[in-house]
């Protein structure tokens, strides 16, 4: 099925990473979304792709925000695995700027891998040059993707392309699909160094 | 006092169900009584029905007061009212006294019309099943053909999810509280020390002492005494209770001496005048005998194939009676059947008792759900 650019871009004015995923989504799928928030990725997608799907989520705020929102959410901790959910049981396993801030980074993948046919995975850049320009002005960076300070950041584990790349050979992960955003527009040239957020599609290996 | 926003006075109703009931255990019941409670108004389409399910010593007196008694509020008043998370602006909410109980409903403690005489231990055994059944009975009697909700704790949560199962069409929505799909070889063991102590209490009778103008009051309350133990946590007894002794120094005899033997023999004793000891071990046989997986081989998910309701499951972190894990094998179920599910895990201090507590998180969660159920 073709996808309706037009609401696309209407989305894509308020949130260009949204727009991003639903353009990898096929109408109808199934869906799990990691690290949910408050569900608004879900209801985005059901609007857009007519998806089924349910979150995660640890926060007790978001996972209100999701029964708010109509969302189904399940409140449970990403870092001790997916046991609730049964092998190739979704069509996109998503995890939404959320990989950075967790602990058990390649088993989370795994996981993703198990649960869902596919993956797909966002996370801000370490490599933009604007971040390596702090740091090499000596100064982690604070950035819109990134903005906390280093002693107050729940990003333990940033990494650039190519470093989640080399991740996703370690997991057996097969990449079919990148994009690389800076704010609204996509990033073809230079896009470890020009891109602030970063799209993966991947499969089994 | 109810609080501003109760539902203010209510009166329970009756309702004769003249047609007989086949029991799980394959007896029969010709006819029963069932007495229950309604707040707020059925809609002209009657798609507002909420049925509130209770556990093992609750009634249908979910929430209110009764005129000549005003500390007789609802067992769940903090929940159910006018602006409440289960609204009755919104819904048309019921409570009933299961079938067994006694506190107006048919149950040993009645009379049967056949002999004159109480049932005693000649009522049979009623299954989550049979009760089901017979809340679907006065569901038709109150012309309600679909349940926006069926919504309850504990045992209560054994229900609602029955529903699904039995009415797969006639219940939209169910909310699952602090509930499991089966007990665990650990509380079936709980249940049956608090029935071994009513059944070896020397008036008990063989079930009969109503013959005997007595109570198995010794048995009951300690039945309720362990009970009560396993309905909260080490923490909330800790905080609540300590190491305080009554009078401040040890009396070197086995009279009340630290504040939770104080506690738990007032609590016990309280019990004895309320309940039923027949009632109690009818309710605690049905608690054991839930499993809704046992015919399908102990597979949940199969047994959840004809469920078409969403469901809201919670569950607390303290509660080790009906622990997160127990209802997180009931969301596996409900995934591996791409059921609407949202399942909250709710941090609290209160193990099992969580459910009846007013905590702002449980109760927003609950509030949440409810408003985005159309009528």
């Amino acid at each position: 099925m073709a996808i309706n650019e037009t609401t696309l871009t209407a989305a894509a004015a308020w949130r260009p990473d949204f727009a991003a995923i639903a353009s990898w989504i096929k109408p109808g799928a199934k869906i799990l979304d990691l690290g949910c928030g408050d569900g608004s990725l879900l209801k985005y997608l059901h609007q857009e792709r007519n998806i089924f799907g349910y979150g995660v989520e640890i926060d007790d705020k978001n996972v209100l925000g999701c029964l708010q929102n109509g969302i189904n959410v399940i409140q449970n901790d990403l870092e001790s695995g997916l046991s609730s959910f049964a092998n190739d049981s979704f069509d996109y396993v998503i995890l939404s700027q959320t990989l950075q801030a967790m602990k058990h980074t390649a088993e989370i993948i795994q996981e993703m891998l198990r649960v869902g046919r596919e993956g797909i995975v966002s996370f801000p850049n370490f490599g933009y040059w604007k971040n390596r320009m702090q740091v090499i002005r000596g100064h982690m960076p604070v950035s819109e993707s990134l903005p906390y300070h280093w002693y107050d950041t729940p990003n333990i584990h940033l990494c650039t392309l190519g470093d989640f790349e080399e991740l996703c050979r370690q997991c057996n992960a097969k990449i079919l699909e990148r994009r690389v955003m800076n704010g609204d527009r996509q990033i073809e040239l230079s896009p470890n160094l020009l891109g602030r957020l970063a799209f993966y599609r991947f499969e089994r290996g | 006092m109810p609080e501003s926003n109760s539902v203010g006075i209510v009166t329970p109703q009756y309702v004769h169900i003249d047609k007989p009931l086949k029991l799980k255990s394959g007896t029969e019941i010709s006819s029963y009584n069932l007495v229950y409670e309604t707040y707020g108004s059925l809609n002209t389409g009657r798609s507002n029905a909420v049925l509130v399910c209770h556990a093992l010593s609750g009634n249908h007196h979910v929430a209110g007061v009764y005129e000549d008694k005003p500390k007789s509020t609802g067992w769940w008043d903090n929940m159910v009212g006018p602006g409440k998370p289960i609204d009755t602006d919104k819904f048309f909410v019921i409570g009933v006294n299961n079938l067994g109980g006694c506190h107006g409903s048919t149950g040993p403690a009645s009379i049967d019309a056949r002999t004159g005489k109480h049932y005693g231990a000649n009522f049979p055994i009623v299954t989550v099943e049979d009760w089901v059944e017979t809340q679907a009975q006065l569901a038709e009697h109150l012309g309600i053909h679909q349940f926006a909700a069926v919504v309850g704790g504990s045992l209560g949560g054994m229900q609602a999810l029955q529903w699904t199962l039995d009415f797969p069409d006639k219940v939209r929505h169910a909310l699952v509280i602090a509930a499991a799909a089966k007990l665990t070889a650990q509380n079936i063991a709980f249940n049956d020390v608090a029935r071994q102590a009513i059944l070896t209490d020397q008036d008990y009778y063989g079930g009969d002492y109503y013959s005997y103008n007595t109570l198995p009051r010794r048995g009951l309350r300690l039945a309720r005494m362990l009970g009560h133990i396993t309905y909260l946590s080490d923490h909330s007894m800790a905080s609540k209770f300590g190491r305080e002794l009554r009078d401040g120094k040890f009396s070197f005899g086995y009279d009340v001496e630290f504040e939770i033997e104080s506690y738990l023999r007032y609590q016990g004793d309280k019990f004895t005048d309320l309940f039923d000891a027949n009632s109690y071990l009818l309710m605690t046989k049905a608690l054991d005998y839930f499993d809704p997986a046992n015919a399908y081989n102990g597979d949940l998910s199969a047994a959840f194939k004809a469920v078409r309701a969403s469901f809201l499951v919670l569950s607390f972190t303290t509660d080790w009676r009906f622990s997160p894990e127990r209802s997180r094998d009931i969301v596996k179920a409900l995934l591996d059947n791409n059921i609407n599910v949202s399942y909250g895990e709710i941090t609290s201090t209160h193990g099992h008792d969580s459910f009846l507590m007013n905590d702002a998180y449980y109760h927003q969660l609950v509030r949440a759900y409810m408003k985005n159920i159309e009528v």
